[in-house]
């Protein structure tokens, strides 16, 4: 291994950048002229718009424009869309209900954008968006999940509020089966809704050039040529090659800059009509407001289990929140990210879900961190270690009694797991985190007034976001594929245009590893581009934890090809066959001599192209390359979880935890166990601490960081890591992926851990310690073994 | 936010005097509770006075059997004030326990007991030390400062100049904190000076900072956890909200309570 190859914890290049405040985000950039967006947005979570008067508004100094549903509408522009069609059980098409970027007619959530100020500066924007009048009549909002179905109707295409009633997996077989079963363990569940929070709120700057009639728009997005896909050909607001997507240093993105908001469009579209750069940049309430929030499920879930503690079936039914309006990729999230991955880590014949998608007067929800993985893994976690607890088993054991252990694995929802090593992640995690001393520790623990419990997840994950042909079959819109050029200057430095996007990932430090190690250049001499539709190819963007496996392997393709290309310039330098030159360590060689040429002179070589005629070889050296992959990837490990409970207040402090993964190929070690802290931290937020909560008239009660709680240091612990590997057979560089598997594995683990020391399995999440304090109440906290 | 016009006086009397002439004026202190509600335009002050160079408003001092701090101090320096932690390093703990560094760095004692948030820190203890807020008008006794949540006895124009506590051989604070804002989802302060008993409850009550007289009493026997074993207080009137229950308020003010007697005695 070099020093900044394949498996270096090479420190971050993009850090220098980030750490002196030298980062270029999109509310960075300032464009000559630039106007001020500022949204009119609905107090009311359901009503009827009557009238909107705007009339005093257009007085107040320093306005542009005020702009309204209408208008929009007139100007033909385009409602937006969700990507990925999903049929419900009985053959429908799921119900897509229109969602215009500003509101017309009706608003469905408190925050839903009824009409835009532009002024020249902010204050004067807001001072103007306080003018414009709107009467509302207030309608019914619908606020419960659960209860949806009953509610009064939100859209006109939508009766019961129902999006889909959609199935996976073989009934009559699963009930069967249940029929057979010596033990039954059945939960409800309720996977707590969250709010992303992003550190960089988003942001949009549109700009218009009546010369060229060309748009361009900067924006905190994941995936600018998705985004520009969907601008153009859905929204219809320019055709493609008119519109020019950047995405420039992005501050996190967790899954919510991935879909395409009404407020880039709204951007657009005024940037054109008042021919003025127009920027909106949201606060935080305004993103508590609007961002898209993630998971919202209701479920209740049914495992079968033979006398030997084998799992014959499992039965789960889900009620989906998808909020008001379809975002970009919700369906996707609660059906095909969801209940695939039901079998967890486990042979397990049979397996039914049912999942019900419903609107409510919430904002939308979709993917964030995981993206229905962690809700399946919830499902699958609880029901395992709840079933070994009533059987008088140990966990781990129940567990190991199920855990698959031949590959290739077909589930019975459609995953084919391709290698893994299960057994070996448990085993490591229980070493490291010490299992055999735990009862010594709650004997410790109980002296000090303090329960403790012990939680384990061995969780799975499908990553490497998708075989293009297997994804069209389910429903996805788009490829999910990668694209990558690298493109190799005369000087021999190399730059990679990848259609990845970094926002936090460190994608300039791992790729550059990769291409570091494979050309045998200095690290330094690399450089990533990406984040701009008019450098890049068309490329799908970063999420699903599928840079690595899908975005890099793109590269070690081009890479390929570069190297062939080489070869055949050194062939020309060196008098040899091209059959006879090799490459290694940055330097071409002839088999069996002491030629030889630098990997930088080849470069100049292919450029210079004075070794060759135009009728031999193509000067230059610069290849591009699409990787579609042929399988999912399959991170999975194991995840243990202490915790410790004061038994007077309720509340759990997390004292130990243990955290084995395998992502197969590593690259740089030292960034996958940050991707593994912050993973973790945002599932533990998830299971102690977060919770968007509606008020019944949907009013949001958790609208700022002083209501919503966000994960502090102070609340974790220093975690245990280790990591086992097998590779990825699917893609050349055995990588799976790690961008997700901290959120996923950790709230089970930690419920689980707190229902080991309550005696209880009568938790919902966040475990506040009010919600503890409640349960302890009721409980009998299980004594040390 | 909305504009405004800013003045910076440099004695308590300008500051007074610029009020006066402009009343809807607000004073500007630590701005750590007034400019998040401007920048929200929920308030909508034409003027600020801001005290920060008004002299003499800041430092700890000891003064015969009082702990004498200026209006304008910093959390951070009440905290970690030499004088104050030998005189009375339970009252220290009260400032040392509020928010995170960027909040005890900026915030005063004089706004948050002006502001009188129900779940602020300082008024359990000044309401649990018996303190005195000295203002420019006149002297007023904690027990009579406190008037309700985000209320207060101050009159229009009435600026807090210092705030004297007296020295209570035994005293502590625990606080349980909310989880997301750091405030008191309930604090206790409790105090024993002579005779004088006070348990002091912040963050748990409807109607802001309050005393629990049961506990007062039982304590009277003894100032000791045990005096108070088992006895709470009854939920009616304490807060419920999505962090908190009014029940299981009630039940905090028990559990700190004893806490806060046990770190006194220690
Ligand atoms: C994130 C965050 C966390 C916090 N956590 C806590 C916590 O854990 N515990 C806690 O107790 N507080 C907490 N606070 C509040 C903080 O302590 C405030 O700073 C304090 O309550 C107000 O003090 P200030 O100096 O900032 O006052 P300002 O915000 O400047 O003023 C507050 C009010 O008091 C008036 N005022 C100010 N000075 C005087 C004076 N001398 N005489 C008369 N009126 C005056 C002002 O006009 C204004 O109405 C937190 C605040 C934030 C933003």
């Amino acid at each position: 291994m070099s020093a900044t190859g394949i498996g270096a914890a090479v420190r971050r290049k993009e850090d220098f950048r980030f750490i002196t405040g030298k980062g270029q985000y999109t509310d960075d950039v300032v464009r000559p002229g630039e106007t001020r967006a500022v949204f009119v947005r609905s107090p009311h979570a359901h009503a009827k718009i009557a009238k909107i008067d705007a009339s005093a508004a257009k007085t107040m100094p320093g306005v542009v424009a005020v702009l309204t549903g209408a208008d929009l509408a007139g100007d033909k522009i385009g409602n937006l869309i969700c990507g990925w069609m999903i049929h419900s059980k009985d053959g429908t098409p799921m119900k897509m209900a229109p969602h215009p970027a500003l509101a017309s007619g009706k608003v469905n959530h408190v925050g839903d954008a009824v009409a835009v100020v532009v002024a020249e500066t902010l204050g004067q924007a807001r001072d103007a968006a306080e003018k414009v009048k709107v009467d509302y009549e207030v309608l019914p909002a619908v606020v419960n999940p659960a209860k949806a179905k009953s509610g009064t109707q939100i859209h006109e295409i939508a009766p019961k509020n129902t999006i889909y009633e959609w199935s996976l997996g073989d009934a009559k077989a699963t009930d069967a089966a249940f029929a057979n079963a010596k033990h039954v363990t059945k939960l409800d569940i309720v996977n707590n809704r969250l709010a992303p929070i992003a550190m960089e709120p988003r942001a949009a700057l549109a700009e218009y050039d009546a010369g060229t009639d060309q748009l361009t728009l900067w924006n905190t997005t994941q995936n600018p040529h998705v985004s520009r896909l969907v601008i153009a050909a859905f929204v219809g607001m320019a055709p493609e090659h008119k519109l020019r997507v950047i995405a420039p240093d992005v501050g996190g993105g967790f899954g919510s800059k991935i879909f395409i908001y009404p407020e880039e469009v709204v951007c657009l579209w005024a940037a054109r009509k008042v021919r003025r750069p127009v920027k909106w940049t949201s606060d935080r309430m305004e993103a508590f407001l609007t961002d898209a929030h993630g998971r919202d499920h209701v479920t209740h879930a049914e495992l079968a289990l033979d006398a030997n503690g084998k799992i014959l079936a499992m039965r789960v039914k889900t009620i989906a929140n998808l909020g008001a309006y379809m975002s970009t990729f919700s369906s996707s999230v609660p059906t095909y990210l969801y209940a695939t991955l039901l079998s967890g880590q486990y042979d397990i014949p049979q397996i039914y879900c049912e999942v019900d998608a419903v609107y409510t007067n919430t904002v939308p929800v979709d993917a964030y961190r995981g993206a229905g993985r962690p809700e399946a893994t919830f499902v699958v976690e609880r029901l395992v270690e709840v079933a070994a607890r009533e059987l008088g088993l140990e966990p781990p054991e129940l567990r190991k009694r199920n855990f698959v252990k031949s590959f290739p694995h077909q589930t019975p929802v459609i995953m084919a797991y391709d290698a893994g090593d299960y057994n070996a992640s448990l085993k490591k995690a229980m070493e490291i985190g010490d299992v055999k001393g735990f009862n010594k520790r709650k004997r410790e623990s109980a002296r000090n007034g303090k329960l403790r419990g012990i939680g384990y997840s061995t969780y799975i994950e499908a990553c490497g976001l998708a075989p293009s042909q297997a994804a069209g079959s389910l429903g996805a819109g788009v490829g999910l594929w990668e694209s990558a050029e690298v493109r190799v200057n005369p000087t021999g430095s190399v730059e990679v245009l990848t259609g990845s996007h970094s926002h936090g990932q460190g994608h300039e430090t791992t790729f550059a590893q990769l291409v570091s190690q494979r050309l045998g250049i200095p690290i330094d001499n690399v450089s990533i581009v990406h984040g701009d539709t008019d450098k890049v190819q068309f490329g799908m963007g970063t999420y699903g934890s599928r840079s690595g496996a899908v975005g890099m392997s793109a590269i070690v393709k081009a890479l390929d090809k570069v190297e062939a290309k080489a070869k055949k310039v050194a062939a020309f330098m060196l008098e040899a066959a091209e059959g006879d030159i090799e490459f290694k360590d940055g330097k071409f060689t002839v088999a069996g001599t002491d030629k030889s040429a630098a990997f930088g002179d080849v470069a100049l070589n292919a450029y210079i192209a004075h070794k060759f005629t135009g009728a031999e070889l193509e000067p230059g050296l610069k290849e591009t390359s699409f990787y579609d992959p042929t399988n999912f990837t399959f991170p999975a490990g194991c995840h243990i979880c202490e915790v410790e409970i004061d038994r007077e207040t309720g509340k759990t402090d997390i004292v130990n935890w243990t955290a084995v993964d395998d992502f197969g190929t590593v690259i740089n070690p030292m960034i996958v166990e940050g991707q593994v802290h912050g993973g973790i931290a945002q599932g533990v937020g998830q299971a102690l601490l977060e919770g968007v909560v509606y008020d019944a008239n949907g009013q949001l009660v958790t609208g700022s960081l002083m209501d919503y709680t966000m994960p502090r240091a102070h609340d974790l612990p220093s975690f245990n890591l280790g990591f086992t590997e097998t590779k990825a057979p699917s893609n050349p560089l055995g990588i799976k992926g790690c961008g997700e598997a901290g959120a996923i594995a950790a709230p089970a683990a930690v419920i689980n851990a707190i229902t080991d020391a309550l005696g209880t399995e009568q938790i919902a999440m966040p475990a506040t310690a009010n919600a503890v304090w409640s349960a302890l109440q009721r409980a009998t906290p299980r004594a040390a073994a | 936010m909305y504009n405004f016009t800013f003045h910076r006086p440099t004695t308590v009397r300008q500051a007074a005097g610029l009020l006066a002439r402009n009343p809807e004026a607000k004073l500007l202190a630590g701005g750590h509770s007034l400019l998040p509600v401007m920048k929200q335009r929920l308030a909508n002050p034409p003027a600020l006075v801001d005290l920060s160079l008004v002299e003499g408003m800041s430092g700890v001092e000891l003064k015969g059997r009082s702990v004498v701090i200026g209006a304008m101090t910093r959390h951070a320096d009440v905290a970690n004030s030499k004088v104050l932690q030998e005189a009375m390093p339970g009252l220290a703990m009260v400032p040392g326990s509020i928010g995170d560094p960027q909040v005890r760095n900026r915030g005063t004692i004089g706004g948050s007991i002006a502001n009188n948030d129900p779940n602020a820190d300082y008024p359990a203890a000044c309401l649990g030390l018996g303190a005195t807020i000295v203002t420019n008008k006149r002297r007023i006794a904690a027990d009579d400062f406190f008037t309700g949540m985000f209320s207060t006895a101050l009159e229009e124009g009435e600026i807090i100049v210092k705030v004297m506590f007296p020295i209570a051989k035994k005293c502590a604070y625990e606080k349980f904190k909310h989880p997301a804002s750091g405030f008191a989802l309930v604090g206790v302060f409790v105090s024993k000076r002579g005779p004088d008993i006070r348990v002091a409850v912040t963050g748990a009550g409807s109607n802001g900072v309050f005393r629990v007289k049961s506990f007062e009493e039982a304590l009277k026997k003894r100032f000791a956890a045990k005096s108070i074993e088992g006895m709470t207080i009854p939920a009616t009137g304490m807060n419920t909200d999505i962090h908190a229950s009014a029940e299981y308020r009630a039940h905090l003010v028990g559990v700190l309570a004893r806490r806060a007697l046990a770190k006194a005695a220690a």
